[in-house]
C-alpha cells in the first residue's frame, strides 16, 4: 500500500518522469530545429528525411543574414527599444506602486481599480488611430513611436504594488520620516532598494516582451528601421525557400532572450507564478 | 497597509534651516506650499502611468469609436466624411469578415482548450517532489519566451510541404504529405499547434503556483481515503482552481481574440496578408491590419476594432460572472 506511506508531495504516478522528459523534448524541439536548420547548407535542409544533427555551416549563414536585411541596425533598434521599455517601467510602475500601496490620497481605490480595468483593454483595438497620433507627432517611423505606448504598463504597477506591501515594511518608512525624509525620498532611498528582487523580475519580463513585441512596430516603423521582429518578418516574406537563411536570422533574434533566459530562469519563473498566485 | 501617520504633508520640518532665496516668504505661507506640495506627490508618482495611458490607450480607442462611423482613407488624411453605421452594415454584408470571425472562433476553440487541459495535466505531474524541479519548470517555460515570430517561422517550416519534418514523418507511415496552408483545417491545426506549445507550459505555471496554494491536509484526507492522484486532481484540485482556470481562459480568449501574428506569418505567398489564398486562416486582427493598412480604408478597419472590442467584452463579462458564480457557490457551502 505505497499510496499511504507517499509523502503528500509524491502525488504523481510512476510515469511522470517519463511524461517530464517527453514535455521538455517537445518544448525544446523547435529550439533546437531553429538552431541546428541554419548550421546545414540548403541542400542538406531540402533534403528526406532531414538532418537531425548540426553541422558547420551557421556562421556563413548568419552572415548571409546581415547582407540581406538590416540586421545590425535591426539588433541595435531592438536593444534601444527593449532597454529604454524596461528602464521606464521599472521607474514609472515602481514610483506608482509606491504610492497605491503606502500612500493615502482621495481617490486611492477608484484610481486603482481603473488601473486594473485598463489590464483588460487590448491595445492593438486603438491601433488605427496611434497611427495617425504617430504621424501627427512626426514620430511614424521613429523608434519613440514603438517605446512610449509601452513605456509604463498597468501589470507592471499592481505588480510593484504587491512587491511593496511585501518586501517595504511600514516601520521602515517611519523611520525613515522619524529621519525627515519626504514622500519622494521615502520613495528613492527606502522603498527602491528593498524592491531589488521584484524589480530585477519585472524588468526581466517586461525586456523580453518587449523584444518580442511584433504588430505595432511593424505597422509604426518601416523596414530601413525596423526591430528584430520586423527585420525577421521581411525576411521570412521574402525569402521563405532559403530555409538556412530565415532561420540563421531568427536563431540570431532568438539568442539574445535565451541568454536571459539561462541567467535568470529561476527568477522569471518564480516571477509568473507569484503574479499568478497575487493576481 | 497605507501609512496612517498625519498625512505626507504634514512633515516634521526638515533640518535644512534656511532655505535659500525663500527667506522672505513668511512662514505660514511657506508650510501651506509644503502641504499643497506634499499632497501633489502621490499624485505626481502615479501621473506616468495615466498620461500614458490616456494619450495611447483610452483616446485612440475611444477615437476608433469616431473613425468607424466614417469613411476615411489612410492616404488622404483629412478627407473624411462621416457616413454613419454604414461601415458597420457593411461589415454584416461582408462574407470575407464572417469567415474571419469565423476563423478567429474555431482558432479560439482549437488552441485554448487543448492548452488549458494539457497545461493543468502538466501542472498536476510538475507539482510534486521531484528532482530537476528548476529544469523542468524551465523547460517548459522555454516556448514561452520566444518570440511569436520565431514560433511561426519555425513552425512553417516544420509543417512545410515539401521538406517539412511532418511531410516526412507522413511518409514514413504510408501517407501523401499535406500541403498544412492550403487547407481550411489542415492550416488552422498548424496555426493552433503553434499557440498551444507557446502558451502550455506558461499556464503549467500559473496553475502550479495556484495548486501550491492548496492547504496539503485536503490531499493527505483524500489520500487516506484511497483516493488515487488523479481523482485528487478531479476532486481536489480542480474545484480549488476554479478562479485561476477562469482567469486563464480569460487570458487566451483574449489573446486569441487578437491572433494575428501567426495568420500574418503562416502565409507564405509573398506579400499576402489575406491568410491563404481562399482567406482560410485569415483572423479578424488580419482583416483589420488588410483593410486598415493594406487597403487603407481606416473607417472600415475601425467597425472591425470595435467588434473585437465588444467580443472581448462579452468574454470578459462571462468569466466575471463565471468566477462570481463559484465565490457564491463557495460562500454558500460554508
Amino acid at each position: 500500500m505505497t499510496a499511504f506511506s507517499r509523502a503528500p508531495g509524491e502525488r504523481s504516478g510512476p510515469l511522470r518522469y517519463p511524461f517530464l522528459f517527453l514535455a521538455l523534448i517537445v518544448s525544446a524541439f523547435p529550439v533546437y530545429w531553429t538552431f541546428m536548420i541554419p548550421s546545414r547548407t540548403n541542400d542538406a535542409v531540402g533534403q528526406l528525411p532531414p538532418p537531425f544533427l548540426p553541422g558547420g555551416h551557421f556562421f556563413e549563414n548568419a552572415a548571409r543574414v546581415f547582407d540581406t536585411v538590416n540586421f545590425g541596425k535591426a539588433l541595435l533598434n531592438s536593444l534601444v527599444v527593449a532597454g529604454s521599455i524596461t528602464a521606464s517601467t521599472l521607474l514609472f510602475c515602481s514610483a506608482a506602486g509606491f504610492a497605491f500601496a503606502k500612500l493615502t490620497f482621495r481617490g486611492h481605490g477608484a484610481l486603482l481599480l481603473t488601473v486594473i480595468a485598463t489590464m483588460m483593454v487590448p491595445m492593438q483595438l486603438g491601433i488605427i488611430p496611434l497611427y495617425l497620433e504617430m504621424q501627427e507627432f512626426g514620430w511614424a517611423n521613429h523608434l519613440v513611436a514603438v517605446i512610449l505606448p509601452t513605456a509604463v504598463t498597468a501589470f507592471g504597477v499592481v505588480f510593484m504594488r504587491q512587491n511593496v506591501l511585501q518586501a517595504v515594511p511600514d516601520e521602515l518608512l517611519d523611520a525613515g520620516r522619524m529621519d525627515g525624509c519626504g514622500t519622494l525620498r521615502l520613495y528613492w532611498h527606502v522603498a527602491l532598494p528593498a524592491l531589488r528582487p521584484g524589480l530585477a523580475v519585472l524588468g526581466l519580463l517586461t525586456f523580453m516582451q518587449a523584444w518580442n513585441d511584433f504588430m505595432w512596430p511593424l505597422i509604426v516603423l518601416n523596414s530601413e528601421n525596423p526591430t528584430v521582429q520586423v527585420a525577421l518578418s521581411t525576411l521570412a516574406a521574402g525569402h521563405y525557400r532559403d530555409n538556412t537563411l530565415v532561420l540563421a536570422g531568427t536563431a540570431l533574434g532568438t539568442l539574445p532572450v535565451l541568454v536571459v533566459f539561462a541567467l535568470f530562469g529561476r527568477q522569471i519563473i518564480s516571477g509568473i507564478m507569484e503574479g499568478a498566485v497575487k493576481g | 497597509m497605507t501609512i496612517a501617520t498625519p498625512a505626507p504633508a504634514a512633515d516634521p520640518a526638515p533640518p535644512r534651516r534656511r532655505t535659500p532665496g525663500g527667506d522672505h516668504i513668511p512662514r505660514a505661507t511657506r508650510s501651506v506650499l509644503r502641504r499643497v506640495a506634499g499632497a501633489a506627490v502621490p499624485y505626481g508618482l502615479i501621473a506616468p502611468f495615466f498620461a500614458i495611458f490616456a494619450a495611447f490607450g483610452l483616446f485612440p480607442m475611444l477615437y476608433t469609436a469616431w473613425i468607424s462611423l466614417t469613411d476615411r482613407d489612410m492616404l488622404h488624411p483629412g478627407d473624411e466624411r462621416f457616413v454613419g453605421l454604414r461601415n458597420y452594415t457593411d461589415l454584416l454584408s461582408d462574407d470575407f469578415f464572417w469567415k474571419a470571425v469565423r476563423n478567429t472562433f474555431l482558432l479560439m476553440a482549437m488552441s485554448s482548450v487543448p492548452q488549458l487541459v494539457l497545461a493543468l495535466i502538466l501542472a498536476h505531474v510538475l507539482n510534486a517532489r521531484l528532482r530537476g524541479r528548476t529544469l523542468f519548470r524551465m523547460g517548459v517555460l522555454l516556448p514561452n519566451i520566444t518570440s511569436i515570430v520565431a514560433v511561426t517561422i519555425v513552425f512553417s517550416q516544420i509543417f512545410g510541404r515539401q521538406f517539412g519534418l511532418v511531410s516526412w514523418l507522413l511518409g514514413e507511415v504510408g501517407l501523401d504529405p499535406i500541403n498544412w496552408q492550403a487547407g481550411e483545417w489542415t492550416s488552422k491545426i498548424a496555426i493552433s499547434s503553434m499557440v498551444i506549445w507557446r502558451w502550455t507550459g506558461y499556464n503549467a505555471l500559473i496553475y502550479l503556483a495556484a495548486m501550491q496554494a492548496i492547504p496539503k491536509e485536503h490531499f493527505e484526507a483524500a489520500a487516506m481515503d484511497g483516493a488515487g492522484t488523479w481523482r485528487q486532481l478531479w476532486h481536489i484540485t480542480l474545484p480549488a482552481l476554479r478562479p485561476t482556470i477562469a482567469f486563464t481562459a480569460l487570458v487566451s480568449v483574449i489573446g486569441q481574440i487578437q491572433l494575428f501574428t501567426e495568420p500574418l506569418l503562416f502565409d507564405t505567398s509573398p506579400g499576402s496578408v489575406s491568410g491563404g489564398n481562399g482567406h482560410q486562416f485569415q483572423t479578424l486582427a488580419l482583416l483589420l491590419y488588410e483593410e486598415s493598412f493594406r487597403l487603407h480604408n481606416f473607417g472600415y478597419g475601425s467597425a472591425i476594432a470595435w467588434v473585437m472590442f465588444l467580443v472581448t467584452v462579452v468574454f470578459a463579462a462571462l468569466a466575471y460572472l463565471v468566477t462570481r458564480g463559484g465565490a457564491r457557490l463557495r460562500g454558500g457551502s460554508r
